[in-house]
């Protein structure tokens, strides 16, 4: 008996792992995708209107780095479609009617689109015309925004569950309204925040390939402009970041005030809250004060209740509440990870924008963004931040609802498949991770290789009755 | 399960659900079966990386909308069955991983292969790409024949199957049968899609490939009716339907040898779309066949949605699929013409080669 609870508890913490070693992977690749398909819009509605082969060359070249992601962003989502049912029976089981349709709407509405309007963008060069064929990267750019739309349609009822009732006969939530779970305000300033984010993880990428380009010298012609548009689109969309995240933060104090404590370390109930800057605890999981804390008074008031002396709860005070509302327990997430994965979060979202700042400063003067070889280096190294930062908000907004995986309704260590093993959940996250990795290998290689390679030498498309190859076969 | 009493008054809608996920499995199957095919047969009929470039071409553009279909079908059972999702991925668990590394290995060999210009890395791919559709094809036609046939299950309809109750004899025809028709009917697409030497070695090849296929979904389908007829409450389905499934592979062997290649491509497609048929009339209306006891089958009642999300689910795919099928079939009409030509040129090098219009 004691062994068999050893062996679930292994099953449990192992498909954790392997959830988020597969999604956090995944999204590696999703905001790329969303945010450079974007700029693929941009690039080819700019040749189309000017004619200038300049815009084409970009389109085509960023084409390639698009689409070496792209591919990865595929495959990969393959196993999210499938792991729910695989390592999260029970989860399926109990919520299927509610989170199920938002995966098959996804499927339907968005996949179907995106992938078919994908081949023929990519083949299509020679068979379309000019206009026909734009539209293609307008569909596949609104397919995959959509895709992401669905997603954190289920994602947010995970967050915050709306339009469901619990039926005592089949022990289960069922939909009541579709329109509620399409309208989850959770989801609403979640998808503006990530969509943000996913512009920002684009034209950081952007950003910092036009800058190695500029370091080089090579087709200043082209990579200027692109690195002063990417650079307002950088800072645009690290200030949307910021201000939808505010947004969504103030409502996730609301809704999951757990979350937000914990991501605060905030213990104790306060008016007047002080935003925290840097705290240290005692090295355990559910520390229950401060060791150390430097804070500015009043902060997190003003930020989470937009008044001075506003009252914000904190862990102890919300876990005792809990326990009264849920029964004995902890309801507490691992506060270490959810404080400094927000701040990792929100910080880089800052750097982000700083980064733009001075870009856009550098560019005052005419020629200098151009030569400034450190920037360039900054620049570079950049596209990293998006990236870490992404990977930081998912792990702070799903380590931060544990232990639930439906906040207030289900608890992770009930959603586990009961069948299934901890030797067969160990085999197959071994197997992702060895296989994600040569993967991984595999991307950073053809990345670098393509960027290296650089746009198709100028007069490539020129004359215009020349044929445009397909753009990758 | 509970279930039941709160569920029959609507079997309609259940119904129509259970059939409308064996229209995208058969979909899935019919599609992405041609691909698999392509996979599998590209080292066979192409003798340089340059010809085998050519055969990727002719799946290129079209093999990820094909896979939709699998994740739709995923999707669909997940928000129309969750307790039938729950039960087929978690209890298929370790086949599912191997069909899920040979999707993912297959995807990226599709979309690597020509990143490099360098010879060995196209033809590394191309074998990876053979190796890795043949897994997912032969692995289906267990899956599937498994479901029908039965697994250990709990009285709750969970599966409690090891990997190796998987692989019992019948399962394992059920995958030869898979992967053969697939390879068939991939040799037809490519005698279709392809031109000149290419075509002629795939049309000698789809000959080879007739009549071991056409032997093997004779051998699955009377063995699945066998099966059908010896356990009485199993279902036994119309009978037309295998009788044509049987007839269609013979029938493309036989179009193919005359020379009415397209004709014998829409009679594999008709043979793998009744072949999927035949199976699922079979278990409806169970989603899994319990080999430990008939009555602890999950079925459409006890593991599907509420009324509500049923019809929400009814109305949306009323909406989305005419469209989807439209610009779909619009696409592989774009991409009509035969893919003739070398391995994928360099932009200098299709430029030397064709003066062409920019547009068509």
């Amino acid at each position: 008996m004691v062994r068999e609870n050893l062996a679930a508890v292994d099953a449990l913490d192992l498909a954790r792992w392997q959830f988020a070693a597969t999604t956090l992977y995944h999204f590696l690749f999703v905001p790329i995708t969303i945010g450079l398909a974007w700029f693929l819009v941009g690039m080819q509605t700019a040749w189309y209107r000017s004619g200038e082969e300049r815009w084409l060359r970009a389109t085509r070249f960023f084409g390639k780095l698009f689409l070496i992601n792209f591919a990865l962003g595929v495959v990969t989502g393959i196993v999210q479609e499938f792991q729910f049912g695989m390592n999260w029976s029970d989860y399926s089981r109990y919520v299927g009617d509610v989170f199920g349709a938002p995966l098959a709407i996804e499927g339907l509405a968005a996949f179907f689109v995106e992938s078919t309007f994908l081949g023929l963008w990519i083949f299509g060069w020679n068979h379309l015309r000019p206009k026909v064929h734009l539209a293609m990267v307008w569909l596949v750019a609104i397919g995959s925004t959509a895709s992401a739309y669905f997603i954190l349609a289920a994602n947010s009822w995970m967050q915050h569950p709306v339009g469901y009732k619990l039926n005592p006969v089949t022990h289960r939530a069922e939909m009541t309204s579709i329109a509620k779970v399409m309208t989850n305000p959770t989801l609403v300033r979640a998808f503006g925040h990530t969509i943000a984010a996913a512009a920002l993880t684009g034209s950081m990428l952007v950003l910092g390939v036009a800058a190695w380009h500029l370091r080089r010298r090579t087709d200043v012609r082209l990579f200027a402009p692109v690195a002063r548009v990417s650079l307002w689109v950088t800072l645009a969309a690290a200030v949307a970041t910021i201000l939808l995240g505010h947004a969504q933060a103030q409502l996730m104090t609301k809704q999951q005030p757990m979350k937000m404590a914990a991501a605060e370390a905030l213990y104790t109930t306060q008016k007047g809250a002080p935003f925290s800057l840097f705290a240290l605890g005692p090295w355990q999981k559910y520390p229950n004060h401060n060791v150390a804390s430097i804070a500015i008074p009043h902060g997190l008031s003003l930020l989470a209740d937009n008044s001075w002396n506003g009252t914000v709860l904190g862990v102890n005070d919300i876990q005792r509440s809990e326990e009264q509302k849920y029964g004995p327990g902890n309801y507490r997430p691992i506060i270490g990870v959810t404080y400094w994965t927000f701040r990792i979060m929100a910080g880089l979202g800052f750097v982000a924008a700083l980064v733009a700042l001075v870009g856009l400063w550098l560019a005052r003067v005419p020629g200098r963004l151009e030569r400034s070889g450190r920037f360039h280096s900054v620049a570079l190294w950049a596209i990293a931040i998006p990236l870490v930062a992404n990977l930081a908000g998912w792990i702070f907004t799903e380590m931060g609802r544990q232990p639930w995986v439906v906040y207030g309704l289900l608890l992770t260590r009930r959603a586990v498949s009961p069948t299934v093993s901890a030797w067969w959940v160990g085999i197959t996250l071994l197997g992702f991770t060895l296989l994600y990795g040569v993967l991984a290998a595999v991307e950073v290689k053809l990345m670098i290789g393509a960027v290296q390679t650089g746009p198709d030498p100028v007069g490539t498309y020129e004359p215009e009755t020349k044929a445009i190859p397909a753009l990758s076969y | 399960m509970l279930l039941a009493a709160s569920t029959h008054g609507y079997w309609n809608l259940q119904t129509l659900w259970f059939f409308l996920i064996v229209v995208l499995w058969t979909g899935y199957f019919v599609l992405e079966g041609f691909d698999f095919g392509v996979g599998m047969l590209t080292p066979a009929i192409g003798r340089t990386t340059a010809e085998r470039g050519v055969l990727l071409r002719t799946i290129a553009p079209v093999w990820d909308g094909n896979e939709v279909w699998l994740l739709v079908a995923g999707g669909a059972t997940f928000a129309a069955f969750p307790g039938w999702y729950a039960s087929l991925f978690s209890g298929f668990y370790l086949a599912l991983f191997i069909v899920l590394v040979g999707l993912i290995v297959r995807g990226v060999a599709i979309e690597y292969r020509n990143k490099r210009e360098d010879d060995q890395w196209r033809r590394r791919w191309d074998y990876v790409h053979a190796g890795a559709s043949a897994v997912p094809a032969l692995l289906w036609g267990v899956a599937l024949a498994d479901v029908v046939h039965g697994v250990p299950t709990d009285a709750h309809g969970q599966v409690t199957a090891d990997l190796l109750d998987l692989l019992g004899p019948y399962a394992l025809f059920g995958g030869l049968t898979s992967l053969a028709l697939f390879a068939f009917h991939g040799s037809i697409f490519l005698t279709l899609r392809t031109t000149g030497e290419l075509e002629q070695r795939a049309r000698r090849l789809s000959l080879r490939l007739a009549m071991p296929a056409s032997a093997l979904v004779l051998g699955f389908l009377v063995w699945t009716y066998v099966n059908a007829a010896s356990a009485h409450n199993k279902g036994i389905v119309p009978g037309v339907i295998p009788i044509a499934a049987i007839c269609a592979p013979f029938a493309a062997g036989a179009l193919q040898r005359a020379g009415r290649t397209g004709l014998a491509f829409t009679a594999t497609a008709v043979a793998i779309a009744l072949t999927t048929l035949t199976l699922f009339l079979n278990l409806y209306p169970r989603v899994i066949v319990s080999s430990t006891n008939n009555a602890y089958s999950p079925t459409i009642w006890t593991t599907s949605s509420s009324h509500y999300t049923l019809t929400v689910m009814s109305v949306i795919a009323l909406l989305f699929t005419p469209i989807v099928l439209l610009y779909q079939t619009w696409s592989y009409w774009v991409f009509r013409a035969r893919v003739t030509g070398t391995d994928a040129p360099t932009p200098a090098q299709a430029l030397a080669a064709s003066p062409l219009g920019k547009s068509s």
